[in-house]
């Protein structure tokens, strides 16, 4: 139980559509704010996750709370444009009031074994971002190999990121627990080596509060109890609420409820 | 969020239940397909508790002789005249048997044995039904088996088992003899009776022919008796360097076929171009599987210098995340120790190890009041004189030295008497041949540690023992080839 509520607690609450409007993110806004009407003791989550032209939405919908804004940015999700318009982009996201930025690198030139292009590029982003904190996405599934992939965490975390995050959600193949784990071993040993902590944000494909558990206690065992906080790990989802929500009613209650009674944004 | 148990405490307890199955209150010898008593009887207990789990029987000079006449009469007027067809059905029967009730074998061997549910659950009941499958498969392709070779059964197969791996050890001694058409009694340990008195349970809800296979329970006078029986064709033994040295003492000259499976003091080498997270992974599950109670543990970490340092460090950390408790608790890691003489072994070594200057290291971690148990140990400092390193403790106990190139390696790996098993972690697949090749043991390793399965055989060089188990080399311990 106390598991499941803490998961709801790193939830970044995602849409990222073309069909994202107004009205939907500030839908979603609420949710993420009040995930279980009725009950505090359940969230509010840790973000939500937009596309920079919803920042300004979101940021004035969630005012007030602790929910936090992330906006995903550098031509999000291909990365494929050149490094001038993508910084611009990341400019224009934080000044709309994003508090996260969640950057792709380029794994087309990753891939060609251009890897000072990728340290370079993490970099320049975590100079745009100003106070915002930096996720790096690495589009695991696109770096196919467990050696690249923790390769590019240890690129990603010299470079300056805040958090490393596996997947954007658009391609096949996101987020897996042999893959996270690469992750938090590459984070484990930076930490070891220059003190510093880096995040965790899984993303992509974690839609039941079964597997997300899994995902916490491999993060208690790998890192400790330290990370298990909402500035240290993040679920990206979207699905994966109100699964979590149902659950922690069935321990509560006993019984499993009607999906009816859980809030479709 | 201070105030979240997930944070604060370890994991919640996750009992697996006791009470869909039944232990007896006390069990005969299992002689010619039926519940035979014996004059003495014996208690078993579990180790992490203490308390007595049943009362069975003692088999004394007799009660071997009558079981190994049953043996001969069933392999005289029954099995040897069986097809192998017919064989294999038996076996693969026994097989899905025991997948069936693979949860009831599971928790009777955690609790008669001390090892972790997670371990018996996924190790030693399913691969004890593989090797039942696996030599079913063969029963009737004996001679696909050994082309060009007349293949025939040997006769009465006398097998003495050790506690470490009751049901498992049990299974791959009887489903070779049986696909082969010999027939079986077997000695259980007398720490860990159980399993294998469930088995033959299982054999009569089998309706294997009585007499096929026959379990005699007791110590070493016991299994000593039945070595020596004259109408014995075969020994099969697995145990300590020492009981096997007086096996193969008492066999000599009486012409009767021998497999000894013996101790171990395997190395496990890491170089500093190995994927270090997973080596510290498989230096974990080399020699704290079954509390380090595994004759192939790998018990002698030599790690590159390079990265010494480094993966001691990771070492501790891992071990410090180790659950040590109650076995039948799914989170547990490592369960308790077999035995109070066994228990005694490990302190008397490890008490040595700190005598002759090595640096021991313990988690932080408590130990459960009641019962028997070893907290997971590591030794640094070691050096090839010290007794630790050169004696097998069959506990959880590591003993670490470094190494500066791939000869030294090999040089101080291969001096031990054992030869048994090894572990070579490196990303350089060059260096995996030259290592593995190097290595003077009957199984090794490859950036990975303690894999079985029935097709690959099992045994060791030197005083670890004669003969394989499993595979195609197993299967011909079995039997008599004429070419």
């Amino acid at each position: 139980m106390s598991a499941l509520k803490l998961a709801v607690t790193m939830l970044d609450v995602t849409t990222l559509e073309g069909a994202d409007s107004v009205g939907k993110v500030r839908q979603m806004c609420q949710k993420a704010m009040r995930p279980l009407p009725g009950d505090p003791s359940v969230g509010p989550a840790a973000a939500v996750c937009v596309y920079p032209r919803m920042v300004k939405t979101a940021a004035k919908a969630v005012e007030g709370s602790k929910v936090k804004v992330a906006a995903v940015a550098t031509q999000f999700p291909s990365g494929q444009m050149r490094l001038k318009e993508r910084l611009a982009e990341v400019r224009y996201a934080v000044g709309e009031g994003a508090d996260e930025i969640d950057m792709v690198i380029s794994r087309g030139q990753f891939l060609q074994g251009e890897y000072r292009a990728i340290y370079d590029e993490v970099a320049a982003c975590k100079e745009c971002c100003g106070e915002a904190r930096l996720k790096v996405i690495l589009e695991t599934g696109e770096l196919t190999t467990y050696d690249n992939v923790r390769y590019a965490s240890d690129m990603a975390m010299s470079a300056g990121a805040d958090f490393i995050k596996t997947s954007t959600g658009k391609v096949p193949i996101a987020a897996t627990l042999p893959v996270t784990l690469v992750m938090l071993q590459a984070i484990e040993d930076f930490y070891e080596r220059t003190g510093r902590m880096v995040g965790m944000k899984p993303a992509g494909g974690i839609s039941n509060a079964k597997l997300a558990l899994q995902y916490l206690v491999m993060v208690r065992e790998v890192l400790g109890p330290k990370w298990l906080d909402n500035d240290w790990f993040r679920f990206g989802a979207s699905s994966l609420t109100n699964d979590l929500l149902m659950q922690i009613r069935k321990q509560e209650t006993g019984r499993y409820q009607s999906g009816d009674y859980f809030s479709q944004d | 969020m201070s105030a979240n148990d997930f944070l604060l405490g370890g994991f919640a307890p996750a009992p697996e239940s006791t009470d869909h199955f039944e232990i007896k209150k006390s069990y005969d010898l299992f002689i010619g397909g039926k519940w035979v008593k014996a004059a003495k009887r014996f208690e078993t207990t579990n180790p992490a508790t203490g308390e007595v789990l049943s009362e069975v029987a003692l088999a004394g000079k007799k009660e071997v002789n009558q079981a190994v006449k049953a043996a001969r009469k069933a392999y005289g007027e029954v099995w040897s005249k069986l097809s192998g067809a017919e064989r294999g059905k038996y076996l693969f029967r026994i097989a899905r048997l025991l997948q069936e009730r693979a949860r009831e074998f599971a928790v009777v061997e955690s609790m008669d044995g001390g090892k972790p549910i997670r371990e018996s659950r996924d190790v030693d009941v399913p691969l004890a039904a593989a090797h039942f499958f696996y030599h079913a498969g063969w029963a009737d392709k004996l001679a696909y088996a050994f082309p060009g070779a007349g293949v025939s059964p040997i006769g009465v197969v006398g097998q003495v088992i050790p506690w470490n791996f009751p049901l498992l050890m049990a299974a791959w001694k009887i489903a070779p003899a049986l696909a082969c058409g010999n027939t079986v009694v077997l000695k259980p340990a007398e720490t860990t009776p159980l399993t294998a008195l469930k088995l033959a349970e299982l054999f009569e809800d089998a309706g294997l022919p009585a007499g096929v296979v026959n379990i005699i329970t007791g110590a070493g006078e016991t299994g000593k008796a039945l070595v020596e029986h004259p109408y014995v064709d075969k020994v099969a033994f697995t145990g300590s360097t020492a009981v096997g040295k007086e096996i193969r003492r008492s066999v000599a000259g009486t012409g009767k076929k021998f497999t000894l499976e013996l101790g171990g003091k395997a190395a496990n080498i890491v170089f500093e171009d190995a994927a270090v997270n997973e080596a510290v992974e498989g230096i974990v599950n080399g020699i704290f599987f079954n509390q380090g109670h595994v004759c192939c543990a790998g018990s002698r970490l030599f790690v590159q210098e390079s990265i010494a340092d480094t993966v001691i460090k990771k070492l501790k950390k891992r071990m410090e995340s180790l659950v040590v408790g109650n076995p039948l608790d799914k989170n547990t890691d490592v369960g308790a120790i077999n035995s109070v003489e066994q228990l005694e072994r490990i302190k008397e070594l490890v008490k040595a190890g700190k005598e002759e200057g090595a640096c021991i290291w313990q988690p932080s971690g408590g130990l459960p009041r009641k019962g028997n148990w070893f907290k997971p140990t590591l030794f640094t400092e070691c050096a090839q004189s010290h007794r630790i390193v050169q004696e097998e403790i069959f506990g959880p106990v590591l003993v670490i030295q470094t190494f500066r190139n791939p000869q030294e390696a090999l040089t101080k790996a291969n001096n031990t008497p054992y030869g048994l098993s090894g572990g070579v972690w490196t990303d350089k697949g060059s260096k995996i041949f030259k290592m593995t090749a190097g290595l003077n043991a009957g199984v090794v390793w490859a950036n990975t540690f303690n894999k079985f399965d029935p097709t690959s055989p099992f045994g060791g060089y030197k005083e670890s023992g004669i003969g394989r188990e499993g595979g195609l080399h197993g299967l011909s311990a079995y039997c008599n080839l004429s070419h």
